[in-house]
């Protein structure tokens, strides 16, 4: 099951420059909650700083309070810890080039000790089930590597391996800006199902998305959170001027 | 002049295009020209040990020490072993270090630090290889004692580090941050990342730079003078003299007497085949268990 987001006040720096101000919001679980805006207004360091990727930016930062469940992020817990609990999918499909299907998905619980051969094949299988990946690969899973398929492929194999790590919350950085239209079908319906069992927030930079697969949408401008709702009420009847503008097309 | 409508493709092509097609040609031509510089004296140098080093080898040279002046027969068995033996201390000694420190420089050496081992391995890299040869002389001959395979091995291992740190660096850097974020992603502490995926990743530029690093020493001969010494029988002993092939080759070739110039010739032949022997072997195994479409 997925569980909620709280975010609160959370602030971030890359070196002087502040790229986060102030943010707080809330994603309810099992929902998909996308975070749209032009580009540079800190989308990315927004999800980045929910599972502590940002800090392994070097001279990065953050401050501020994020709840995942019963989970504090900033505090008391391993950022390790805390990234075993939250999947990540990113921007550009980056499967492990050296790795065969099979070990990309089973990576996260190999690489921190979890040597069970019998339960790593059923997750595997169920992972690779689950992102709609298991038809195309099964007869290749040791043989190829995870490198040798095409894009959207390596972007369903990314998200079956951030599956296997039963995480709770599902963070996608743009998932589908390097995929044809339709393998982005394809992963967009995934996420529709996928929101049965995780909480998703998912940035986008193409609005259609946003509108297709999040029930709650926020604008980020300038590294503030403009405005959160609906995704239904900011495309139609958004109560801030600047992002009526930004859907509206008049910038970004 | 072919009419309107009728034109074949052949026609229609500028002459710029023209010139550009004989500019390709002559580039691919001088681009063939170098490689085959580059591959001649390797040929060469090989078919001239063939032509005077293969009528001396035999069976004997393969199996025997060295027969004492004046006798005919005997071989270089005891150097074929001792520097198989010194390169693998070296190797024992070289390899782990220089790994380590590349991974060092790669993952954690944007620092001052980094730029001090960075540009101490770059130095060590020129030291000429008779000076590293009288280090490991201060540092273990003097203290044990005596010459020994691992003063040899540790004068070696010190030619082999700075090497195997740079090219181990430089592959590290080559894997995308991408792929580091993945496992980070997953939850994948730091140094299991670097271990188990970026190392990994890399690991085919890692080889080649050991292996680089190894068949540059594994010729060496002013390293081992004063610290493997050499030696006319068998030895595995790690604190005792040791002979090696190279040793054998100077001692020979320097020698007045003609048996031993062509015993040398043949020493040279047989170091050359067994480092391409090694280097390929290291190879094979390592480019086993690659799967498709990986790099």
């Amino acid at each position: 099951m997925g569980v909620g987001i709280q975010v609160n006040k959370l602030n971030a720096w890359f070196g002087k420059t502040q790229a986060l101000y102030d943010i707080t919001m809330e994603a309810p679980a099992n929902h998909a909650t996308a975070v749209i805006g032009p580009s540079g207004c800190g989308k990315s360091t927004f999800v980045r700083c929910l599972n502590r990727m940002h800090e392994t930016v070097p001279e990065a930062r953050a401050t501020g309070r994020v709840q995942i469940g019963e989970l504090d992020v900033y505090n008391g817990t391993s950022a390790v810890q805390i990234r075993r609990r939250i999947g990540m999918v990113f921007q550009k499909p980056n499967p492990f080039p050296t790795m065969s299907i099979y070990d990309n998905v089973a990576a996260g619980l190999k690489l921190n000790g979890f040597h069970d051969h019998k339960r790593l094949d059923e997750i595997v299988e169920r992972s690779l089930k689950l992102s709609a990946l298991w038809d195309e690969v099964k007869d290749s899973l040791r043989k190829k590597s995870g490198a040798s398929l095409s894009g959207g492929q390596q972007q369903r194999l990314c998200i079956a391996r951030a599956l296997a790590v039963e995480p709770q919350v599902l963070l996608m950085d743009e998932p589908c800006s390097a995929l044809d239209p339709i393998s982005t079908g394809k992963i967009e319906e995934l996420i529709f199902q996928l929101k049965e069992k995780f909480t998703i927030v998912i940035v986008t930079h193409n609005m259609q998305q946003a509108s297709r697969v999040a029930e709650f949408t926020g604008f980020f401008l300038l590294g503030k959170l403009i405005e959160l709702d609906k995704t239904e009420k900011i495309f139609t009847t958004p109560s801030d001027k600047r992002t009526e503008d930004y859907i509206t097309g008049r910038f970004g | 002049m072919p009419e309107r409508g009728t034109t074949s493709v052949r026609h229609v092509v500028p002459p710029i295009a023209l010139r550009r097609r004989i500019t390709d040609h002559v580039m691919t031509g001088v681009a063939v020209l170098t490689v085959i510089l580059v591959l001649l004296p390797l040929f060469a140098i090989f078919a001239y040990l063939v032509y005077r080093g293969i009528g001396s080898i035999n069976w004997a040279f393969l199996t025997q020490t060295p027969k004492p002046v004046g006798e005919a027969g005997g071989g270089m068995a005891n150097a074929i072993a001792g520097s198989a033996f010194i390169l693998l201390i070296a190797s024992v000694i070289g390899v782990p270090v220089g790994i380590g420190a590349g991974i060092y420089l790669a993952e954690y050496g944007r620092n001052q630090l980094g730029n001090i081992i960075r540009f101490t391995a770059d130095v060590l890299n020129g030291v000429p290889s008779i000076v590293i040869g009288i280090v490991a002389y201060g540092i273990v001959v003097l203290s044990q004692g005596h010459f020994s395979a691992l003063a040899g091995g540790v004068a070696l291992a010190i030619m082999m580090i700075p090497t195997i740190t740079r090219t181990t660096e430089e592959m590290l850097l080559l894997v995308p941050n991408a792929v580091r974020e993945a496992a980070y992603g997953l939850g994948v502490s730091r140094w299991r990342t670097t271990l188990s995926i970026t190392l990994r990743t890399a690991t085919s530029g890692v080889i080649t730079g050991v292996m680089l690093a190894f068949a540059r020493v594994a010729g060496e001969t002013a390293p081992l003078l004063f610290t493997a010494f050499g030696n006319q029988y068998w030895n595995w002993k790690i604190n005792q003299p040791t002979a090696a092939l190279s040793l054998q080759i100077f001692t020979y070739a320097i020698s007045p007497f003609d048996e031993w110039h062509r015993q040398a010739w043949a020493g040279a032949l047989i170091l050359i085949v067994l480092i391409v022997f090694a280097v390929s072997a290291v190879r094979i195994v390592a480019g086993r268990g690659m799967l498709k479409g990986a790099n």
